[in-house]
């Protein structure tokens, strides 16, 4: 789409709603974007000649005789290396102070790769976490949340990982954060000395809400733009999609769409998987890897967010305080990564898928044990074996500050098998057992 | 001449087109946005205005684009050549598209149109045809490709000509027929039919009986399919559906997989896409990727052709199976479809039904089941397509619209279970809640007695009476204590562990064990219900769970290993000596040996 040479202006608004106001107008193109009293909005419906736009900040103030100007293209972003090291708001400018970007101007929310371009992702991501690196391995090219309840530490953990990660470029999306949050964000990054490969683009608290729903698509243009033309392994931070989802419902009431699940609108599947969906590895080496927050409300993983969540993306972690150990650990029974199969036991050791289900499976005894004797019923030797092991392996393995190599992750597995467990009741694959197996000979 | 038309309104992926011709309900028509052709579909008409599904975005459309309307509905292209492709919703070629991105207004063609094949007749001159009869075959990768009279061909017709065995491309004639008023019509070696509309070149429908064999335990030996049957996998996200599904998919004994990935995620498509065409296919030996078709679709795709692409994939399996192929159609997931329903219906404001899904949601989905089946040809062939659907419930609710709508339409029932995935039990079929309805049949209890062993049926049911017995011990040991019921809840709940860990968990990822077939399958049944039948003997609750871990542990050493061979006999015996131990039956540990 070219930028016309001259700009179309209109000035008599039919009617104005909170969020959208229509204007009688010709030969204006879907989604383009337009300024409407010197704030930013986009087309959303075409019938005829009224045209009606979305004002991202909002319609107070407004008069039915403001100046509405066609920009007569959609919304874009300038690319190019000068946005590393910068923060942007929701429309891509500048934030921080620094001068404007001279780049190429691209469409935001561009076209899907082609599913058959696209490559098997196959590189491990380290974090030295080893609930994440021995239990839900991530991998370049996936996409995963956090689901965790507003009190956990999620941001904390999600910037650990992407400051472990070694990616060449990280964006940061951040979408109704707090302003303190940013801050933080902000400070760690420098303090880092990382911030010449951070781009961010914020929408905190006190921006427009509905502002929110260009975040994620300004991140991930800046992504692409990374990961294809300079083949950049890219990190993609987005948090947090619950506060994505809740602008898209604001918006979807606004233009009387009919709710479907928890207020949510029909197409929240389609809006989430356009946004998840350009996680990719790419042909000729470069990735766009994202790592989302989704905040639940007390847990419930039910609701249509996380729900919905839960089928776009490879996997989820959850965050759980484990009151035996004093310690946040990445909870082994609901973390899933789904690409983990496709490094595990190939990019690690070969006995790493064995030893992380025996662990998990040992794990999930210790928690029936936990049951029982909360139940007042008496334990089995073996049932108070379980609940040894379960408070070392949370210690020494799935704890948050852990920071070790996967083989060393490995290594500990085997050496509490061994010091807890018989052969029988480990029951690996006989191979593996003569391998490594560190217990009694029995 | 065609009708054209106006845009003149426009929300998301909802166009109204101001027409000044005739159009029909679901014609495809093409809007010209600077060059750019982009594919729409007729979704609802008053008075002039056509309203239009775009399958791409509409980014950047106006008012006053011009409209040119097809007369047809929406069509797919059928013949030689299909096997092996990786189409998208609407059956254009992925691998013929060049960028890296999909370009809007990209349509690519479903076959190759200069590819020679080497053509078989199978009629003469004179011979009577009528829709769906073979008149000649190619070979298309390792299966016959029949050429078949269209399906479009009404009543019956005489073969004036039909050309001598050679090469011949999708478009050559290759026969000239004569109906019964003397009309004569060229007849190439390709058709099209629209894909909303149900093949039905062939003679009956009965019903199917026939096993089909998947190499998953949980689904052969609990809860079977059949050749031409139904059924739907509804669960939780992380419940291994995906994974299931691509078990089934590598190892059914089906003649051709159709794989419809259906707003799921691109990189499960990229694992087939990598891994099919390295896999081998036991049957034939080539590799897995000749005997598949993809239809992709993922949720990043533009809506529309979500919906088109399970018919898209229905419609090939329909064609294929008029050649007497057995055909199985995976999609997942098909409440990706019922979303993108949801959402034209939502643009649209139709007044919805429950969760805002369409009114008549139920009964798309019965109809859309009621294409797979068991078929008996006109020329006495027999074909099938087994359909298998994923639905991914809401909240893991199994009370959402979708799954209750498709559970009055399938005849098998799959049911992923939370509780059995987080304790890391895959596939984490549960073996209560499942069901299949063909193990009612007569015919497939007859069946079975024939093929497998006579009064298979029953060992199955005596399977899974074992298996709720257990669950019901195990239930009761919860409430009570370990102490506090008797020993036998502890040997009856520890027999049910027993087939839960050698039949019904099974390892996807393992070379031997991702698939077994009926035979092995029977050898193991037999030897579990033998021990489950055994009467041991235990002092106290303590002995019997670690006895029985192990016997499963030996058990599931056995299925690690090739069925019969030296390790496997090896781990047999070692299993008899420990059985040997607590056994108090007369009857003698041979009896569950391999011979």
């Amino acid at each position: 789409m070219k930028t016309k040479a001259f700009q179309k202006i209109y000035t008599h608004i039919e009617n104005i709603t909170k969020a959208t106001c229509m204007v009688e107008a010709e030969g204006i193109t879907n989604e383009e974007m337009a300024i409407v009293d010197g704030r930013p909005a986009q087309v959303v419906k075409i019938v005829g000649k009224k045209i009606t736009l979305q004002i991202f900040p909002g319609t107070q103030g407004i008069a039915t005789d403001a100046e509405v100007v066609f920009l007569g293209r959609p919304p874009t972003l300038k690319v190019g290396n000068e946005l590393k090291g910068r923060f942007f708001n929701a429309y891509g400018d500048p934030i921080d102070g620094g001068p404007a970007i001279e780049g190429e101007e691209v469409e935001i929310g561009g076209p899907s790769v082609n599913p058959v371009r696209r490559k098997q992702p196959s590189e491990l991501i380290a974090t030295g976490i080893a609930g994440i690196d021995l239990n839900n391995t991530l991998v370049t090219g996936q996409k995963i949340p956090f689901f965790a309840d507003p009190d956990q530490p999620f941001n904390q953990v999600m910037a650990t990982v992407a400051l472990r990660a070694q990616a060449d470029v990280i964006i940061l999306g951040g979408m109704g954060m707090s302003n303190d949050d940013y801050l933080y964000y902000k400070m760690l990054f420098d303090n880092a000395g990382a911030l010449d490969h951070i781009i961010a683009f914020i929408n905190t608290t006190d921006n427009p809400p509905v502002e929110r729903l260009l975040v994620p698509d300004m991140a991930l243009t800046a992504a692409e733009y990374f990961a294809v033309n300079q083949k950049a392994k890219v990190l993609c931070l987005l948090t947090d999609m619950t506060l994505f989802a809740d602008a898209l419902s604001i918006v979807s009431n606004r233009m009387d769409q009919i709710p479907s699940k928890d207020s949510m609108p029909g197409s929240l599947y389609s809006d989430l998987a356009k946004v998840y969906e350009k996680a990719a590895q790419y042909p000729d080496g470069g990735s766009i890897t994202i790592i989302a927050v989704t905040t639940l409300s007390g847990g419930d993983i039910t609701h249509a967010v996380p729900d919905n969540t839960g089928y776009i993306t490879e996997g989820q972690l959850y965050l759980r305080r484990d009151t035996e150990i004093a310690k946040v650990i990445i909870d082994p029974f609901r973390s899933l990564s789904r690409l983990k199969q496709l490094v595990i036991g190939k990019k690690t050791r070969s006995d790493h898928p064995q030893v992380m289900n025996t662990a998990v499976r040992l794990y999930a005894d210790a928690a029936n044990a936990r049951t029982k004797l909360e139940n007042g019923f008496d334990l089995t030797e073996y049932d108070r074996r379980t609940l040894d092991f379960a408070k070392e392996y949370s210690r020494e393995l799935l704890a948050i500050d852990i920071n070790i190599e996967i083989d060393k992750m490995l290594d500990t597995g085997w050496q509490l098998f061994g010091k807890y467990f018989s052969k029988d009741e480990v029951s690996i694959k006989k191979e593996f057992m003569d391998k490594y197996w560190v217990g009694t000979a029995s | 001449m065609s009708t054209k038309g106006k845009v003149v309104g426009i929300v998301a992926n909802l166009v109204t087109i101001e027409v000044d011709g005739p159009v029909a309900q679901n014609e495809i028509c093409y809007i010209d946005l600077g060059g750019v052709k982009l594919m729409a579909e007729v979704i609802k008409i008053t008075g002039k205005n056509a309203f239009v599904q775009v399958f791409e975005s509409t980014r950047g459309l106006h008012v006053g684009c011009e409209a040119e309307f097809t007369g047809h509905l929406l069509e797919v292209t059928l013949g030689p050549g299909m096997l092996s492709k990786n189409y998208d919703g609407l059956q254009n070629d992925l691998n013929k598209m060049e960028s890296v991105f999909l370009r809007r207004g990209e349509y690519t063609p479903a076959l190759d149109k200069d590819t020679k094949w080497r053509l078989v007749p199978l009629i003469k001159a004179g011979a009577t045809v009528r829709a769906g009869d073979w008149i000649g075959k190619v070979k298309e990768g390792w299966i016959d490709h029949k050429i078949m009279v269209p399906f479009d061909y009404a009543g019956t017709a005489t073969v004036k000509s039909v050309v001598a065995e050679g090469d011949y491309t999708i478009n050559d004639t290759i026969a000239v027929v004569t109906d019964n008023d003397g009309n004569e019509r060229n007849l190439t070696m390709t058709m099209r039919w629209p894909v909303k509309v149900e093949v039905k070149a062939h003679k009956n429908k009965p019903r199917p009986f026939k096993i089909l064999e998947t190499g998953q335990r949980t689904i052969d030996t609990l809860n079977p399919i059949v050749e031409g049957g139904t059924g739907f996998i509804p669960g939780p996200f992380g419940c291994g559906k995906t994974v299931l599904q691509h078990a089934l998919s590598k190892y059914a004994e089906s003649d051709l997989i159709i794989v419809v990935a259906c707003g799921e995620r691109a990189n499960e498509v990229v694992e087939i896409f990598t891994e099919f065409p390295e896999l081998d296919d036991p049957r034939t030996g080539r590799k897995l990727m000749e005997r598949t078709i993809i239809i992709c679709n993922t949720s990043n795709m533009p809506v529309a052709a979500r919906e088109a692409s399970v018919y898209t994939g229905m419609t090939i399996a329909e064609y294929y199976r008029t050649m007497g192929l057995k055909v199985l159609l995976l999609a997942d997931s098909t409440s990706r479809w019922a979303q993108a329903l949801r959402e034209m219906s939502n643009r649209m404001e139709e007044l919805p039904g429950p969760d805002a899904f369409p009114m008549d949601l139920s009964a798309i989905v019965a109809n859309f089941y009621s294409r797979a089946g068991f078929v008996n040809l006109n020329n006495g062939e027999t074909g099938s397509i087994t359909f298998i659907g994923t639905v991914s419930p809401a909240g893991g609710n199994l009370k959402e619209p979708v799954t209750e709508s498709t559970k009055k339409a399938a005849r098998c029932f799959y049911a992923l279970s939370q509780n059995r995935s987080d304790s890391k039990r895959y596939p984490a079929v549960d073996p209560i809640d499942s069901y299949s309805k063909y193990l009612e049949y007569p015919e497939v209890i007859e069946y079975l007695d024939k093929t497998v062993e006579p009064g298979w049926a029953d060992k199955i049911m005596q399977l899974k009476d074992a298996l709720l017995r257990g669950k019901e011990a195990h239930d009761q040991i919860n409430i009570l204590g370990d102490d506090g019921v008797p020993l036998e809840y502890h040997v009856t709940f520890n027999k049910s562990e027993l087939i839960d860990f050698v039949i019904l968990q099974q390892d996807a990822f393992d070379k031997v064990d991702a698939s077994t077939p009926l035979k092995r399958q029977q050898y193991m049944v037999n030897k579990l219900l033998t021990i489950c039948g055994n009467q041991f003997s235990f002092d106290n609750f303590e002995e019997v769970g670690g006895y029985f871990k192990k016997m499963i542990n030996l058990l599931k050493q056995m299925n690690f290993k090739e069925f019969l061979c030296d390790d496997f006999k090896g781990l047999d015996r070692e299993l008899d000596e420990l059985l040997a131990q607590r056994m108090v039956n007369e009857q003698e540990p041979q009896a569950v040996t391999a011979s």
